[in-house]
């Protein structure tokens, strides 16, 4: 294998490593979003998932029950978010934002109360996080010259929830554009009076897309706590889940589209850590914060109409009054 | 019952309901410290103590307290204009950058008397710059100002971070910050200033910065409710269509709220550029922009409103501080939680208690009250 192959092939498995949270926050996105709730919480979400995860991993020594820890935690924040915005019709970015600077607090006063380390959880041991794992069947290909090598350099190896996030893109497809449910949430976020016509709940409908959202951000952040790293550190979310919120409005509020724009944020990611003092031929040396600054720049040249339309859920953002 | 169509008296709705949500959230923030250990009022003793127990820590508290009166009032003009700027830290953070660029050039060879009031400027200047994109985008693009102010809030982090490390880093230093301005740029600090008059007062980081924040309510409250473009921006944030037809021009009114705002969060540069750090530093606004939208919340968008939210803050900052110092479980992110529980309770909750309110009013109503 020439030596930029296999560069190429290690930017692309960081590529997949990097993009993981981005796709799983994504999609946990989408079900709010497109149900009429405006989220800017995934990144809180994501957090308090991944305190909760690296804690419970630390003391019940099980990557399993840290993962449910971490879904049933983000799905408490988000029942909140569902609270103040569907049940109290509050102002949606308000609620998100609330819920984001309370996470980015109290993961840290929890943390320092429970473990005393300045708000990290202790470091796991190896069998207490998910692990890279192989690929059934990977090595009858890896003879096969091209395809093969890259099946076994890029896909294979990485842990369980890498193929899960994956997964959930497939998930977030079907549900939303092959099931009565998905019909129904796209219906509530464009138009809920005629949800509401129909005889349909349109709080229920929401409740119940804020709820795989919450799962969703809580596998996300397990995935930072327990697999990508091997304990929780304060902020380790660092802005992902804004980024998150750049891809989902970039993928234009749609599964498949979302997961490209994910996985270009994520390549961008890994070679912003490559080319970190590195001289390009004819170009110098690449800002390292150019690169990072690059999904927030898109997005924001996106959103403003120069590459295509980004047209967000009509009803989002406007709580929904039954009585008048 | 649907209560949200009965009116109640004014003072109900101005002054009960927030301050039951305000008890909500503290009440909240206790249950908190409860559970991790501490006792709540003793926690509330210290943090009192330090905020007001002593001069030091009054100077101190009214320090933060300016902060917050900047940024609480940028968040409270756009939220009038139905618009919500969330890119109060990234305008503030651009606003240092104002500054710092007007005294990098001119720190040497301009007198004081001109300085101070060009940085001033030149803050409020670059603060509005960085808002003015957004708003316009939001006005004549059709892309949604929340969205794009979050992203201008990483993006002006990340340019910040390229400058300080590439650019308008001291020579011969580690350290990504400029080399300290001249003494011709700094703003009086308060004990300098009572000094004139002869008195004294401890040595704080509290300066003139307090006098023009209060100066910017003022001048807010003039322009919101006195003036002609103020009701043209009520007017539009109340309804486009309606201001539309008023003659009005809700797009330019977009575009000028959003630098209006943006001015007065780079305030925040004034106070920590202009009057205490004298060097433009890595992340110096850390988090006073989004605490601006609590203290909003809080006050209602009203600058009296605004200036009592700010003092509260004030106070749980310098109060937490001092909390921090005494009981080592505590740390400054409990301010961080507090934060958030009254955004929470003030902001998007802030209707919850109103049904509850109604029926009592419905009870205890005065029965020549007229009909509800």
């Amino acid at each position: 294998m020439p030596a930029w192959l296999a560069d190429l092939y290690a930017i692309l498995d960081a590529t997949l490593r990097l993009s993981t949270p981005l796709i799983l926050c994504a999609m946990a996105g989408l079900f709010s979003e497109r149900s009429g709730i405006v989220d800017i919480s995934l990144e809180g979400k994501m957090l308090a998932g991944a305190f909760a995860a690296g804690s419970v991993a630390a003391l019940t020594g099980s990557a399993w029950l840290a993962l449910l820890a971490a879904i049933a935690v983000s799905m408490c924040l988000a029942l909140v978010h569902g609270f103040a915005c569907i049940t109290h019709r509050g102002n949606q970015v308000v609620s998100g934002l609330a819920i984001n600077i309370l996470a980015s607090g109290l993961t840290v006063v929890v943390g320092i109360a429970m473990f005393s380390r300045g708000g990290q959880t202790p470091s796991l041991a190896s069998e207490q996080r998910f692990l890279p794992v192989d690929i059934p069947g990977v090595d009858a290909l890896a003879s096969v010259p091209v395809f093969g090598h890259f099946i076994s350099a890029v896909i294979n190896g990485h842990n369980i929830l890498v193929y899960l996030a994956l997964l959930s893109v497939f998930c977030t497809w079907w549900l939303v554009y092959r099931t009565r449910f998905g019909l129904r949430l796209r219906a509530v976020g464009e138009n809920p009076l005629a949800v509401d016509t129909a005889g349909l709940s349109v709080s229920g409908l929401r409740y119940r897309a804020l709820m795989i959202c919450g799962a969703l951000c809580g596998i996300a952040g397990a995935y930072l706590a327990i697999a990508q790293n091997a304990s929780f550190v304060r902020e380790m979310t660092a802005g992902q889940g804004y980024i998150a919120l750049a891809a989902l409005i970039f993928g234009k509020w749609r599964p498949v589209p979302a997961l490209f724009a994910c996985l270009m944020f994520g390549f961008l990611d890994a070679i912003a850590i490559r080319l970190q003092g590195v001289e390009l031929p004819g170009i110098g040396e690449v800002p390292v914060q150019l690169i990072q600054a690059l999904p927030y720049v898109l997005t924001v040249v996106l959103l403003a109409g120069f590459i295509g339309r980004a047209v967000a859920p009509k009803a989002i953002g406007t709580p929904f009054v039954k009585e008048r | 019952m649907n209560t949200s169509n009965i009116t109640l008296p004014a003072w109900l709705d101005i002054v009960i309901i927030p301050l039951l949500n305000i008890a909500l959230a503290l009440l909240c923030a206790g249950f908190i410290l409860l559970l991790i250990g501490v006792n709540p009022v003793e926690a509330v003793g210290i943090m009192l103590n330090g905020a007001f127990g002593y001069d030091e820590g009054v100077g101190y508290t009214l320090y933060y307290t300016t902060n917050f009166i900047f940024t609480g009032l940028a968040v409270a003009v756009a939220f009038h204009a139905n618009l919500f700027n969330i890119g109060g830290e990234g305008q503030a953070y651009i606003a240092g950058l104002g500054a710092a660029l007007v005294f990098l050039a001119f720190d040497s060879s301009l007198p004081a008397l001109i300085l101070i009031p060009f940085g001033i400027l030149a803050s409020a200047l670059f603060g509005a710059l960085w808002a003015f994109i957004p708003g316009f985008l939001q006005a004549y693009r059709g892309s949604h100002v929340v969205i794009t102010t979050i992203m201008f809030n990483f993006i002006a982090s990340a340019l910040m971070v390229y400058l300080l490390v590439n650019i308008l880093i001291k020579p011969g230093q580690m350290s990504p910050e400029t080399r300290y301005f001249e003494v011709t740029t700094w703003l009086p600090k308060m004990h300098e200033f009572v000094a004139l008059f002869g008195y004294n007062i401890t040595k704080t980081p509290l300066n003139l910065s307090f006098f023009l924040a209060l100066l910017c309510c003022v001048l807010v409250w003039i322009y919101i409710w006195r003036t002609r473009w103020g009701y043209e921006l009520r007017t539009a944030g109340f309804s486009e269509t309606a201001a539309l037809y008023a003659g009005i021009q809700p797009k330019r009114v977009v575009v000028i709220t959003m630098c209006l705002s943006g001015a007065l969060a780079g305030g925040v540069a004034v106070n920590e550029i202009m009057g205490v750090n004298h060097r433009l530093i890595m992340n110096f606004p850390a988090g006073y922009g989004f605490t601006g939208i609590a203290v909003s919340l809080m006050g209602r968008n009203h600058p009296v409103g605004i200036i009592m939210a700010s003092l509260l803050f004030g106070v749980l900052y310098q109060g937490g501080a001092e909390l921090a110092f005494e009981i080592p479980l505590i740390t400054r992110e409990l301010v961080v939680a507090i934060q958030g529980l009254i955004i929470l309770f003030c902001g998007a909750l802030a209707l919850m208690l109103r049904p509850l309110v109604v029926r009592a009013y419905l009870v205890f109503r005065p029965v020549t009250g007229g009909h509800a």
